[in-house]
């Protein structure tokens, strides 16, 4: 009998090898790729890359948004929205402290931005996950501000942006995470069915259920240099077939080559990728 | 043999029944018999109210254990129980045949159906050929590709649900088993056509919900559905899949088929025979065929589009939010 362990945020982050924390302070830091010190601010104005090595750093929701947004041109929705504890889930510690404490160091309700800006220009709906706020996994907060994402978008005929971070679904909100993956995809359905415009944009890591679900939907895929993209994630694949896993396994470039991914795009380019797509769909 | 199961393979709770069956099974095989059916009335009735107790209480990881016993029926079982003339059709198209899905057409009671569902294999080759019911992409492409087909002929669609996940391997990542999985999420959304899913085992999240998004979700009684499975969610969250956090983790994710309904996630608990299905799959497939009939029968009445509209409805509520009303 096999039992197989799904993709779950706490898959990723020690796995990979790369901060769980969001950036650390201090005026000094060490890209995680190829060890150089690097001048902090030259790091942010490089947009998070590294400018030796081209590593793409993972960024919070704030940061995405500011990256892709004409400046002030941002407007949020839903943000209020707080996630609950359906099953009131305790394992090692409550998930009512896990959400708490998530709440306290990032400063947001969920993993989640959504809201209306421009994108050189051209205006479109937004939802952009945040990867530190409990791995950017799906509850229910998430599913219901990703539909209503798409609702927007549906009905000011705009286009949708999503940028997914994400290790999966979250396990303490149980089949109700799950079923957030058929209500994100049936929102979808019926954007399609209006011909609506949908960018996808796959950033580090983005597995699990988020994968499953919208995150593989969009009309165009976009994902940046070497993110973590898939549906189970690499421990759990290495404990299922007891192999190595080859080269470059589960990253954009690979996912492109597979032909899940239409380009892979670096961050400097996204906005005006993102731009002239919309332009070519006409919206 | 209804509620006398005969196989080697014994739950730990279901001991004492095992026990009391042996003690059955030695008296009937007497020369002398006849003469102890006082006896043998009584030790039966005593096995059957064990049975009952024991499955009236069963905790949620023992219902896990019971939803993969290896008597339990699976896909192929209830087909060739409930249907008349099935047609498997085994073409993606694409790619190759995956037996972990079965699909194909057939007639359950008045109604022409196509039935999809997972497959976790009988004999030894069989479980290792369907990889023990994880379906590849390809499965998944499958199981669209003809519901497509039943659509296009006006076709109502059954699935069986029994998997413990979508196959993690390195073909089935570079063959996209996260966008097969999440096209057929999107796609059985909108077809036009009545579906109805049950959960005849195991329901283990994203490989089960990609041939799941129904008209009506049904669980058997002794089935579990969750984001993950109980020794994935221990691994993970507990740090160790061992008894006791497997058991903690089958409690918290809320997995059996009562709590799922009463957390508004499905819409029926489907009754299996006293003692579970794998006791009599006879029964069981008895039981489940007049559900499917039934329900079809109500779905048929729906014109396409409202059908549509209420499926989408019935998942676009699902969610609870800080402040949100309860289900």
């Amino acid at each position: 009998m096999t039992n197989v362990p799904t993709r779950s945020w706490a898959d990723t982050p020690e796995l990979v090898g790369r901060p769980k924390k969001a950036i650390p302070e201090g005026l000094w830091i060490r890209c995680p790729e190829c060890a150089a010190i690097l001048f902090r601010r030259s790091v942010e104005n490089n947009l998070w890359v590294c400018p030796d090595c081209q590593y793409h750093f993972r960024i919070n929701a704030v940061q995405r948004v500011k990256q892709l947004c004409d400046p002030g041109s941002f407007e949020p929705f839903n943000e209020d929205m707080k996630p609950a504890d359906p099953l009131n889930f305790v394992d090692l510690k409550p998930y009512k402290d896990r959400i708490k404490a998530a709440q306290k160091s990032t400063g947001q309700n969920d993993g989640v931005h959504t809201g209306t800006g421009f994108i050189k220009g051209r205006k479109a709906v937004l939802a952009v996950m945040d990867f530190f706020f409990l791995g950017g996994s799906m509850g229910s907060v998430i599913g219901e501000k990703i539909t209503q994402a798409i609702e927007v978008a549906a009905d000011g005929d705009l286009p949708l942006v999503i940028v997914s971070a994400s290790g999966g679904a979250r396990m303490m909100e149980s089949g109700f995470s799950l079923m957030q993956m058929a209500k994100t995809s049936a929102a979808l359905a019926r954007f399609d069915d209006m011909g609506g415009l949908f960018i996808s944009v796959l950033t580090d890591p983005t597995t699990g259920g988020v994968t499953a679900s919208f995150a593989m939907l969009g009309d165009v895929i976009l994902a940046e240099p070497k993110a973590l993209i898939g549906f189970a994630g690499p421990r759990v694949i290495q404990q299922t077939i007891r192999q190595e896993l080859p080269e470059g396994f589960q990253r954009a470039e690979f996912l492109r080559d597979c032909g899940f991914v239409d380009r892979v795009v670096p961050r400097s380019d996204l906005r005006s990728e993102i731009g002239s797509i919309i332009d070519y769909a006409g919206k | 043999m209804a509620n006398g199961y005969t196989g080697s393979y014994t739950l730990a709770f279901e001991q004492p029944v095992t026990d009391l069956e042996e003690q059955i099974k030695r008296l009937t095989a007497r020369d002398d018999a006849e003469s102890y059916s006082d006896e043998l009335t009584s030790l039966r009735s005593s096995r059957d109210s064990l049975l009952a107790k024991l499955y009236t209480d069963l905790n949620p990881w023992d219902t896990v254990r019971v939803a993969r016993h290896p008597a339990r029926p699976q896909t192929s079982d209830y087909i060739a129980a409930m249907c008349r003339d099935f047609r498997e059709l085994h073409g993606d198209r694409h790619f190759g045949d995956d037996p972990a899905i079965i699909t194909g057409l057939g007639r359950i009671g008045p109604h022409k159906v196509m039935i999809v569902g997972h497959q976790k294999g009988k004999s030894t080759q069989e479980k290792i050929a369907c990889h023990f019911g994880c379906a590849h992409p390809e499965g998944y492409r499958k199981a669209l590709l003809k519901m497509k087909l039943a659509e296009k002929f006006n076709l109502p669609i059954v699935t069986f649900i029994d998997t413990p996940g979508a196959y993690p391997g390195i073909k089935a990542e570079e063959r996209g088993q996260a966008e097969a999985i999440a096209v057929n999420l999107r796609e059985m959304a909108r077809i036009k056509t009545p579906i109805v899913s049950v959960v005849i085992g195991e329901g283990g999240s994203g490989g089960a919900l990609g041939i799941g998004v129904a008209d009506r979700v049904g669980m058997l009684e002794y089935s579990w559905y969750s984001v993950i499975s109980p020794e994935g969610c221990a691994a993970i969250l507990w740090k160790a899949a061992n008894e006791e956090t497997n058991r903690a983790a089958a409690e918290g994710l809320a997995l059996t088929a009562r709590d799922n309904m009463k957390n508004g996630l499905i819409d029926e608990v489907i009754k299996e025979p006293l003692g579970g299905a794998h006791r009599d799959a006879h029964g069981a497939a008895e039981l489940l065929q007049r559900w499917v009939v039934e329900r079809l029968r109500e779905l048929k009445r729906f014109k396409p589009q409202t059908l549509v509209e209420r499926r989408y409805q019935k998942f676009r509520t699902i969610g609870k939010i800080e402040g949100s009303p309860a289900n």
